[in-house]
């Protein structure tokens, strides 16, 4: 009777692991499948625009009139836009981002680090809309009248906003990467009469540099990939931008921005999804990028 | 006593039957969208019956669907073309235009700025890029910052086909995604100058006067303000039943009120 019980309990049991194990499967499989299906919707219903404007036109054209008669849809401006504004956004955000982790990693002590820490990580979680509210309401009137602008809404105002947004992901993803460079080469480096500067220099961040790049690669693709904040302080002029103060816009601002009034299924739509899909492929790059040079990053610290 | 309970009855009866078919599909502007949907709400909870879906799509479209008989009105922010008439009556479709408001386009700028007035030429010029200097309209030596609607809106169509005529907007103008956006950027930017419905003029912004003309609720209904135009409601044939009453409904001094307090402009004075 006991016995059998036991059996019957342990029958029970596996079962129940194998329930729990599929049900995990299917729920893995419910995001791969969902972004299959984005890719899929994405390239469905992009591509039908190359039926009216060769890839060349549509990538390097300058002119982006999508409901004029003939329409011109060339997303040249808005491809410089974007990197420029990125670009920019990391000459910013990486030197901040990348110090404040050597900072709180190697030089902090025990009660700095408890505030810095949580302070940065903070910054991650300020919804992008109320990034840009402050970058239209406070920076752009500021960067107006200190540089005798016409205009406060332009490319320095938006990088400076997206560095905002990149820099907690920069700054915890390198302390990461430093906090994992093992304790035996600073006490080497220590023990071979170096200072803590070229300890830090020298040893640790070349040490821990390619799980840096991978931070500031993830960190340049949030900066691409944002939308809402250069919708608001990007100016939105479908121009190559000349200078750092002129106005322009970025891939995400334009889908955002004519999405909503896009005939369905016209051609301004697919052109907007096939904006779509470029902003799809750079972003992709900058994960593919990153993604390589943790992996190598993972092998050097095993080796 | 029993003539009064027998009316009663009739009356019941009445609105049943009359409340019974309710369905209504209306497609089209996205201009007129705002009004169409806010009217169905609103008439909707009059008479919980009726059952308004509202869908956009621009205004070719809905012209489309009223062609092939997929809605019961399009919402046009343009009069039909010859070619829809054409193509109409090849199906037997006979569209009836219905005006149910007025979309009135004023130039606004910053308070400080000196300008009071300008001439659609000048506006024109200022889109296209042709004048880039306050200079030229009598203004400071500064540049103009040129705020524009996405291309794909309403209010950009009214400035499209009023001020640009043939010309084609910079593309360094600043493309702004709602009139609300351009209100905001023009109140802050002493050298800005935007366009946006009558309906958001507020006074941190100056209107300007069009070929001396101010921009107002009578000067649209009379035509001397030359940026507005009339939005209009197509249906097959005269309507009937539920789409005659919802258009009547529309037309009436609560549907106009409702269209005002969208941001445009009745169709007549409202008391």
């Amino acid at each position: 009777m006991d016995q059998s019980l036991r059996n019957k309990n342990r029958i029970s049991r596996r079962l129940r692991e194998k329930i729990i194990q599929s049900i995990f499967f299917t729920l893995s499989l419910v995001s791969i499948l969902i972004v299959g299906l984005i890719f899929f919707f994405l390239f469905n219903e992009g591509v039908p625009i190359f039926q009216h404007i060769s890839i060349r036109d549509f990538l390097f054209g300058t002119l982006w009139y999508p409901t004029a008669d003939p329409p011109d849809f060339g997303i040249w401006p808005m491809i410089i836009g974007s990197i420029f504004v990125t670009s920019l956004a990391s000459f910013i955000a990486i030197p901040l981002g990348v110090f404040s982790a050597v900072y709180v990693s190697e030089i902090a002590g025990h009660r700095a680090k408890e505030i810095i820490k949580p302070v940065i990580e903070l910054l991650a979680s300020i919804p992008s809309v109320v990034i840009g509210f402050f970058g239209m309401v406070v920076v752009s009137p500021f960067l107006q009248k200190t540089f005798d602008l016409p205009l406060g809404l332009n490319v320095l105002n938006a990088s400076m906003m997206l560095a905002l947004m990149a820099v907690p992901t920069i700054s915890s993803i390198s302390e990461d990467a430093l906090n994992a460079v093992p304790r035996s080469l600073r006490e080497a480096s220590y023990a071979l009469g170096a200072n803590r500067w070229e300890t830090i220099t020298r040893v640790v961040l070349p040490a821990g540099l390619s799980g840096i790049s991978t931070a500031i690669i993830l960190g340049m693709a949030r900066a691409m990939g944002e939308t809402m904040v250069v919708l608001m302080v990007a100016g939105g002029a479908a121009a190559i931008p000349g200078s750092i103060f002129e106005s322009c816009r970025p891939l995400p601002a334009s889908i955002a921005a004519e999405m909503a009034e896009a005939p369905y299924r016209g051609e301004h739509y697919h052109a907007l999804f096939a904006t779509g899909i470029v902003l799809l492929i750079l972003t992709f790059m900058f994960n593919a990028i990153a993604d390589h040079l943790s992996h190598k990053y993972r092998m050097t610290e095993s080796g | 006593m029993m003539k009064n309970i027998l009316t009663v009855i009739c009356c019941v009866m009445l609105t049943v039957s009359g409340a019974f078919a309710g369905n209504i599909v209306m497609k089209g502007s996205t201009t007129v969208l705002p009004i169409a949907q806010a009217a169905a709400e609103e008439y909707m909870k009059l008479y919980p019956d009726v059952n308004i879906s509202v869908s956009g799509g621009g205004s070719g479209n809905g012209i489309k669907a009223i062609i092939d008989g997929s809605c019961d009105i399009a919402n046009s922010s343009r009069f039909i073309k010859s070619k829809e008439v054409v193509q109409a009556t090849e199906k037997n479709v006979f569209p009836v235009a219905h005006r149910v408001a007025l979309d009135c386009v004023v130039p606004v700028v910053h308070p400080s700025c000196p300008l009071t007035d300008v001439t659609l030429d000048q506006l024109r010029m200022i889109y296209t890029g042709e004048i880039e200097n306050w200079k030229a309209l009598g203004g400071p030596d500064k540049k103009i910052v040129v705020v524009s609607r996405d291309t794909s809106s309403g209010t950009y169509e009214v400035w499209e086909s009023k001020v640009l005529k043939d010309g084609k907007v910079s593309p360094k103008a600043l493309l702004q995604a709602s009139n609300g956006a351009v209100a905001q950027l023009v109140a802050q930017n002493s050298y800005a100058i935007g366009y946006v419905g009558i309906g958001y003029v507020n006074d941190q912004l100056k209107a300007l006067t069009v070929n001396g003309v101010k921009a107002t609720p009578d000067t649209a209904l009379d035509g001397s303000f030359p940026i507005s135009r009339a939005l209009f409601m197509f249906t097959n044939g005269w309507p009937e039943g539920d789409t005659l009453n919802f258009l009547n409904y529309i037309g009436s001094p609560v549907g106009q009120a409702i269209a005002q307090r969208e941001g445009f402009v009745p169709i007549y004075k409202l008391n």
